[in-house]
């Protein structure tokens, strides 16, 4: 049945054939994404557009320095986040696997896999815990900025603000997709996929997992890189 | 219902462990670049060209990893053009977005430069006791909790 490659457009859209050939469930995924993608870009842009506005802004270097065990008042800047930004990076790829495991109608592998994603998907939540409390622990939280600017000058809380309210709301939506991938595994476990007869709910968990590593690309070079 | 079964026929296309660990391998080494000129820029004065085109160079890295993640984690370069193109025309509104309003933020502090006396000395004085407030937060970190740093303040 692959007469869909061998159409023409216009007899796509006559009637008959799924025009974009992925289910209902799959392609509203994808517009809510895009509108999730809307949300996250207007927090981001919001920020540049500030940033771009004053004149000093905070050294992401300075104030994102510290390691989880390490002494204080240590100077390792860029370690802690890039640790992070690998565990979100290898979580997608074991959702992949999954994903891909449940095409295979490989109930062992997807499983193992979705595990794994739950794990790194804490792991990652933990972090960000870590590092919001040892930024609270210096002073820094909404409305407060004890970070000074990259030349010396005084800092408005425009910097906290946005840090904290952006990776609020992406640590956020890496707990509603731990919660998403929880619900997938135990309904692999109880064998309602295999009673389906396929594993598409995975492949929108797994949209939905991808985009939450996406924003983060963008949240990590905002924030920490530039 | 005939649809669904040409949705499965099509999934197969593509894909594959292979091209997942090759992604992966992609991903990583674009974000050790990041890395690698995240720690270059550090040493760079404020206002060089060059750290401006590092930090652009950081940017095209992050697009790229953003294309990896979309095209092939979320598979949407193996579904069909339909697809592709309700999905990527309408985010093109970013380009727009985000042009217009860092423009806007740029002359905005133009502006106040130019015509805010206040705002452009508030942006010159530089704080004196930097090297004391750290110490201050450092000893107080060790022995204050945050509660009791608010009544110190």
């Amino acid at each position: 049945m692959s007469t869909a490659t061998t159409v023409t457009p216009t007899k796509m859209w006559s009637g008959g054939k799924s025009p974009f050939n992925v289910e209902y469930g799959k392609l509203m995924m994808w517009y809510f994404l895009m509108s999730d993608a809307f949300t996250f870009g207007a927090f981001l842009i919001s920020y540049g557009t500030i940033r771009f506005s004053t004149n000093g802004w905070p050294d992401p270097n300075e104030v994102f320095r510290s390691f989880p065990f390490a002494p204080e008042g240590v100077h390792a800047p860029l370690v802690f986040v890039s640790v992070m930004t690998f565990i979100l990076i290898i979580s997608s790829v074991t959702m992949v696997l999954a994903v891909h495991a449940g095409h295979n109608m490989d109930k062992k592998g997807v499983v193992r896999n979705l595990i794994l994603t739950i794990i790194g998907g804490i792991l990652f939540l933990s972090c960000q815990a870590w590092e919001w409390n040892h930024l609270h622990a210096e002073g820094a939280w909404w409305g407060h900025n004890p970070f000074l600017n990259h030349d010396g000058t005084a800092s408005s809380t425009n910097f906290t603000n946005y840090f904290f309210t952006i990776t609020g709301f992406h640590g956020f939506h890496v707990f509603s997709g731990v919660i998403i991938n929880i619900i997938m595994l135990i309904m692999t476990l109880t064998d309602k996929f295999e009673k389906r007869g396929h594993y598409l709910m995975i492949e929108k968990a797994g949209l939905y997992w991808h985009f939450v590593d996406l924003v983060w690309v963008f949240v990590f070079t905002c924030f920490y890189l530039i | 219902m005939e649809h669904i079964h040409t949705i499965e026929a099509e999934h197969h296309e593509g894909g594959g462990t292979k091209e997942i660990w090759k992604v992966t391998i992609i991903l990583s080494v674009l974000t050790i670049i990041e890395l690698a000129l995240g720690f270059w820029m550090m040493g760079m004065p404020l206002e060089s060209s060059l750290r401006l085109a590092v930090k652009g160079a950081i940017v095209i890295l992050m697009l790229a990893k953003a294309f990896y993640i979309v095209a092939y984690f979320m598979h949407l370069k193996h579904e069909i053009k339909n697809l592709i193109m309700t999905i990527v025309v309408p985010l093109a509104l970013f380009i727009w977005f985000i042009t217009a309003f860092l423009f806007d933020g740029n002359s905005f502090r133009h502006l106040r430069n130019t015509y805010d006396p206040h705002f452009k000395e508030q942006s010159t004085i530089k704080v004196e006791k930097k090297e004391e407030k750290k110490e201050e937060t450092k000893t107080e970190t060790k022995e204050a909790k945050p509660e009791e740093r608010k009544t110190v303040e």
